[in-house]
């Protein structure tokens, strides 16, 4: 203390993570200037107030139109999750292999928009197609977290078995029980998540609630919009009210005759689908030499590819990080050291509605109010994703014990006790999600957005299936590579 | 002269009863050692003493309570978060202020921290992880100290060392121990506690090793 000796001190270092989050807000700030950000529409306020009057004069439709809306959107999240979860786990227990790894991860790439939009081409508007396009993705989701969560059980209790136990037998003795809980939590979560796939999907004509929403909305029914939008928040927030152990079996079983009855499938179409519409068309004019196959392939990557994954790229990398900010803003509203009981209840709604409103019926929403830019994208990809990372943040946080003299002040806590303490949680949740943003970022596009999106739409319209599925691909190697770089950032910050 | 008064019915954890009525004064400069075994209510008083004089008193909690993602000098730092505006400790997680370091570094040189100054405190051993819990008291610069075994992950020189700065630092304390000998040694007064009693309260004088031993 008293003599003044150098004392040579290495320079201080911001911790593995936070240098990750600062990576991400620079190539985030990189992208600003090339991405369209502009409000164009010409009287947004004026929009905006006659929507607030909707929201604050809710109207309910036809009870019964509203009734069946909410039972399909119900039947098609029920009996496609249903499916998902025996498929999951059934490919979760030969998650060893690289070939079901590899299948896995390319059906859960492809968002289920793009599923739907596919299975629409060949079954047409039959239930089938609403049940596929939640079946398929989610398989390969659960697939994965299945495997994940038995990776983590332990093991020791499967070694003890005697010899000659069997795979089965030592399964249910032993992984199973152990995982259970896990296994029942996920799948609930994803359920949810189901219901709110569900109910997008009559964005593109099946009978769940967006097909109300979205006619409601382009009539500028905005009253009627609302008490929907009402009655589906509601149907997500008493959820641990109805479903129980005991009604499971009676949705499950209720959900075929839900599902309305559609348009028959005609066959003729499956089959025209997989041995024409889908084959390229250079081969399917005969003119099958290598050259007219580049020729066509590089057309498409560098009119319709490249734009699409450009803007992609730029739109998710902004949204990401506003995202990550909007968590960071909103997990304090429910943390107990921030506020009390009471105080809590405002932000605990705010996360509940924000977190149930699903990303695509937000971006539809901002994109009349604000015309069509990234601008609506970002903010409704933030809000969902945000509310959602936040809520889970603040769940994280709750189980923080401050010590008794912890700082005073509300912001000092935050900075010193609880920002650091919940960061780690915070950045690997945000990693999970930042394939998630980008599969919606590009489905997006559907909505007018030049994410590929846009363009696998388009190609859609001009009945161009072929070119549809390579964009469609595209994307999903896109969401691999994010996924893989993810998960390498988690294991090496 | 008592400094801190400390009066009050049975102290617990909802209806669980730990320590029977407490009625205890605190002399300024006066070093006060609490003894016991485990569990007889040594942090629970300690906590109460807390809670009723914070704006006194630095406290070493049982657990330590550091933020084990931060550096060590963060987590010392934060001994003076309360004097600062809340821009400046915000300023000083992202940059640590010249300032800041050059009046911690000096303490952490005493604590035999200093080549730890920017390390996380994930990073250090039990015994380091500790010294930090006490370098975030002595910057705190309180009238009293409370400490709650501050010592016992350190070895003996370690922990004599620790012990004595913390002495030299603080005018008044109250510290529980479980080491008879060494709160022979430190403290001025000794209290033991047992069955949620205070039984024993005399100066550290008129006492000796053996005639205390019959309270573990």
């Amino acid at each position: 203390m008293n003599s003044t000796k150098p004392l040579s001190l290495p320079r201080y270092r911001w911790p593995g993570g936070v240098r990750t989050g600062v990576w991400f807000l620079l190539v985030a700030l990189l992208c600003l200037p090339f991405a369209d950000l502009d409000v164009s529409s010409l009287d947004p306020w004026r929009e905006i107030g006659r929507m607030l009057q909707g929201v604050i004069s809710p109207q309910l439709m036809d009870p019964v139109l509203v009734t069946e809306a909410l039972l399909a959107t119900l039947a098609f999240a029920f009996a496609g999750v249903a499916l998902a979860v025996i498929c999951g786990f059934l490919l979760a227990l030969m998650f060893h292999n690289l070939l079901v790894r590899a299948i896995c991860a390319l059906i859960r790439s492809i968002h289920e928009l793009f599923w739907a939009l596919i299975f629409l081409q060949f079954f047409g508007l039959h239930p089938l197609t609403g049940l596929l396009a939640i079946a398929v993705p989610y398989c390969g989701i659960f697939a994965r977290m299945y495997a994940e969560i038995f990776d983590q059980v332990a093991t020791q209790p499967e070694k003890a078995l005697p010899v000659g136990s069997g795979f089965f037998s030592a399964l249910l003795y032993t992984r199973l029980p152990q995982a259970w809980p896990h296994l029942v939590s996920y799948t609930s979560y994803r359920l949810e998540c189901g219901i709110r796939s569900s109910a997008i999907l009559g964005f593109v004509g099946l009978p769940t609630l967006g097909y109300y929403l979205e006619s409601s909305f382009s009539q500028g029914y905005y009253s009627e919009v609302a008490g929907l939008m009402i009655l589906f928040y509601l149907l997500i927030a008493t959820k641990k009210l109805w479903l129980r152990r005991w009604t499971l079996p009676l949705f499950l079983l209720g959900s075929p005759f839900f599902m309305g009855s559609g348009m028959p499938i005609i066959w003729g179409n499956v089959g025209r689908f997989f041995s024409q519409d889908i084959i390229p068309a250079p081969l399917r004019s005969g003119d099958a030499s290598l050259h007219s196959l580049v020729d066509w392939a590089g057309t498409i990557v560098m009119d319709q590819a490249l734009p699409g994954v450009w803007n992609t790229l730029l739109l998710s990398q902004i949204a990401l990080v506003v995202t990550g900010l909007f968590a960071l803003l909103f997990f304090p509203l429910i943390n107990r050291y921030c506020f009390d009981t009471v105080g809590r209840i405002p932000g605990h709604i705010f996360l509940v509605v924000a977190r149930s409103t699903p990303e695509y019926l937000l971006a539809y929403i901002l994109l009349q109010l604000l015309g069509p830019s990234m601008l609506p994208a970002v903010i409704a990809l933030a809000i969902h994703n945000g509310a959602l990372i936040g809520y889970l943040t603040g769940r994280n946080s709750n189980e923080i014990r401050l010590r008794p003299d912890a700082p005073e002040r509300r912001t000092d806590r935050y900075f010193y006790e609880l920002l650091p303490r919940s960061y780690p949680a915070f950045l690997s949740f945000m990693l999970y999600r930042w394939e998630v943003i980008m599969r919606e970022t590009a489905i997006l596009g559907i909505l007018g957005i030049q994410t590929i999106g846009f363009f696998v739409d388009s190609a859609i319209q001009e009945i161009r299936f072929d070119v549809a599925l390579l964009l469609i691909l595209i994307a999903a190697m896109m969401n691999i590579l994010v996924d893989l770089l993810a998960r390498r950032i988690q294991l090496h910050p | 002269m008592s400094l801190l008064a400390i009066q009050s019915d049975a102290l617990g954890y909802g209806d669980q009863r730990v320590l029977g009525p407490v009625s205890l004064d605190i002399r300024a400069g006066e070093h006060l050692i609490l003894l016991g075994k485990s569990g007889c209510g040594k942090s629970t008083l300690l906590n109460h003493i807390y809670s009723e004089n914070r704006r006194e008193c630095a406290l070493i909690p049982q657990g330590l309570g550091l933020v084990e993602c931060l550096s060590v000098f963060h987590n010392v730092y934060m001994g003076r978060l309360p004097r600062y505006t809340v821009l400046h400790n915000i300023r000083n997680l992202i940059r640590p202020a010249q300032a800041r370091v050059a009046e911690i570094l000096p303490l952490l040189e005493r604590l035999g921290l200093a080549a730890k100054c920017f390390s996380q405190v994930a990073d250090l051993s039990g015994g380091q992880q500790q010294r930090v819990a006490v370098a975030r008291a002595l910057f705190q610069d309180a009238p009293v100290l409370l400490a709650d075994e501050p010592v016992s992950a350190l070895d003996g020189p370690e922990a004599d060392r620790v012990m004595s700065l913390l002495g030299q630092n603080f005018a008044t304390a109250v510290i529980t121990l479980h080491d008879v000998d060494r709160a022979l040694r430190y403290g001025q007064r000794i209290i033991a506690i047992q069955n949620g009693e205070l039984v024993l309260d005399q100066p550290s004088g008129r006492l000796t090793a053996s005639a205390l031993n019959e309270f573990y």
